[in-house]
């Protein structure tokens, strides 16, 4: 350890035992190229602790059937597992009410859900949305095709060098006739963290509702939509620590009534005549066809396991070794951190010389350590941020200081190799 | 394990990586092709100038990449200059092939004659997510050939 490490006090977190979380990871274990394997790619995905890959397992051996349908022994189970699951996120999020949690496939389809059902149904020709230019490209994508069915106007608000938003700006930026605004709670490439509850003020102070893409805020922090104020909250249940193939859509109730459905076909519907159908209620509404049951039951799970270490732990614990990590890779000469917003998550993304991150990230793999390097679905903040690409270090609750000093190692060596 | 890694990186790649050649425009150029890689939003623009009897007069290229991509442009760049349109395409067929080729050692293929000097890039095929990277200029100068304007490595 340098002497950095003996600068900043460890977490004052007796009980916060990362040893043993790491354990609940069957994957920590494993070797790559040789190496120990040092995950830093958890903003893309995160790893799966043993309890919600047995909570799988015990679904598929034990309590399987279709949900909602049938009234044998194991329907009635998975039925109840599956609800069960929807509670545990309402919970999570502090939601209203089980019937405000849609469960999804992913964040990108609970967006294109509300751009396809609210937007589609409740704006119209010349209103207007406000994003960011930080967005991840799901929470830009969508708008635009909206923008361009409906003939509306979308507009991107500003950040800083820092990535953080330009909250002056974005208030010009809201008029009467702003509907929507959809804005990342955390930016997946710089960690920003954006003043959330500010937002949905200053824009339910214009007539607008507001859609938060939680997708890596949920993971770093606790989260609750009700303090929050926002009308949809979006977040991914495979980089919470549970199984991908489900993400979440919570909506206010009054909202998601007025709302069409999404998909048709079965589960979603009262009743159904050769003429006509009628819909169910929430949360089915928005359910179509047999859902991720398996899936969202892991997804429980997953909440279960980081509630129980404790949301607010989890973010002091992160926040040291943010500090650490952030240090320690300043000290590396020609090293830029992207993103440096005094509010941030775990999240770093940087430049290493004129190196490309596609090397750095080849190299740095060939040690053990798995960064992600790339555009971070984000194009229009690489080119806000003058860059075509970034490497992305992002920690999880199971990272270490060491895992930090890794890196800084096999940076050092990449510079070396590349000369 | 770092074998592989200094396989993939060679001197000649790290050189033509940093000091690329024929790294400019074409002003009279007679064709020219974007070529993107849209997984890591790497872009590059490829110049052609032929002359009226199909025969590369000069072609260079512009734009940003990892080392084995702005390698790759800059080897490709020297190897066909010269050439005809005919024998570079027959030379990306060549390349394509050993660069998506099997890497066990008995059945590799690798380069021979005037296309010896591009075995340097043999050592994507232990990094099968880079391949793209060597590729998309090649992809990109058959675009610009074919009298098209886009090339990329989805298609």
């Amino acid at each position: 350890m340098s002497d950095t490490a003996h600068s900043i006090p460890a977490a004052n977190d007796a009980e916060y035992d990362v040893l043993r979380y790491r354990s609940d990871f069957p994957i920590l274990s494993e070797q790559v190229h040789g190496k120990p394997l040092v995950y830093l790619d958890n903003a893309a995905s995160a790893q799966k602790p043993r309890q919600v890959i047995d909570a799988v397992r015990y679904v598929y051996e034990h309590e399987y059937a279709n949900v909602h349908r049938g009234v044998h022994y194991m329907s009635e189970h998975a039925t109840e597992a599956y609800e069960g699951a929807r509670t545990k996120v309402r919970r999570f999020i502090n939601a209203g009410h089980d019937r405000e949690i849609i469960f999804t496939r992913n964040s990108t389809e609970a967006i294109n859900m509300v751009a396809g059902t609210y937007g589609r149904r409740f704006l119209e020709p010349g209103d207007e949305i406000v994003i960011s230019v930080m967005e991840h490209h799901s929470n830009i994508v969508p708008w635009q095709m909206l923008r361009d069915e409906k003939g509306l106007v979308l507009k991107a608000a500003p950040i800083t060098d820092d990535g953080e938003l330009l909250m002056d700006a974005f208030k010009k930026l809201l008029t009467p006739r702003t509907k929507l605004v959809a804005i990342t709670h955390t930016s997946n490439a710089l960690g920003t963290v954006t003043p959330a509850a500010e937002i949905v003020r200053l824009a339910h102070d214009v007539g607008a509702k507001v859609l938060l893409d939680g997708s890596q805020a949920v993971v770093h922090s606790p989260v609750d939509v009700t303090a929050l104020d926002c009308d949809f909250y979006v977040f991914t249940g495979h980089k919470l620590y549970g199984p991908s193939g489900v993400g979440v859509l919570y909506g206010k109730e009054a909202l998601l009534k007025a709302m069409p459905p999404y998909l048709g076909g079965g589960e979603m519907i009262s009743t159904v005549t050769l003429a006509e159908s009628t819909w169910a209620g929430l949360p089915n509404k928005f359910e179509a066809g047999t859902p991720m049951i398996a899936q969202a039951i892991g997804l429980g799970a997953a909440i279960d396991y980081v509630s129980e270490i404790g949301m607010e732990r989890i973010a002091t614990y992160e926040q040291d070794l943010l500090l650490y990590a952030t240090q320690k890779l300043s000290s590396i000469p020609d090293l830029k951190i992207y993103g440096t917003a005094p509010n941030k998550a775990a999240v770093i993304s940087f430049g290493l010389g004129n190196a490309h991150p596609h090397d750095i990230a080849t190299i740095i793999d060939r040690v053990g350590v798995a960064c992600r390097a790339g555009h971070h679905c984000a194009q229009p903040l690489m080119d806000r941020m003058g860059v075509q690409a970034m490497t992305r270090a992002s920690f999880g609750l199971y990272n270490t200081r060491a895992d930090a000093d890794v890196l800084v190692e096999a940076l050092e060596f990449t510079q070396e190799f590349l000369g | 394990m770092l074998d592989d890694l200094r396989e993939l990186y060679q001197e000649v790649i790290l050189d033509h990586g940093k000091s690329p050649r024929n790294f400019r425009d074409v002003e009279d150029a007679t064709a020219h092709a974007h070529g993107a890689n849209p997984l890591c939003g790497d872009q590059l623009v490829v110049y052609l100038k032929v002359d009226g009897d199909g025969r590369i007069e000069d072609v260079s290229f512009v734009g940003k990449g990892c080392a084995i991509s702005v390698a790759s442009a800059s080897m490709m760049t020297e190897l066909v200059k010269g050439r005809t349109i005919d024998e570079a395409r027959e030379m990306f067929q060549r390349f394509h092939e050993m660069c998506t080729g099997d890497d066990s050692g008995a059945n590799s293929v690798l380069l021979e004659d005037d296309l010896e000097k591009l075995n340097v890039l043999s050592g994507v095929r232990a990094f099968p997510v880079r391949v793209k990277c060597a590729t998309l200029p090649w992809h990109t100068l058959n675009a610009a050939m074919d009298g098209k304007d886009e090339a990329t490595t989805e298609a």
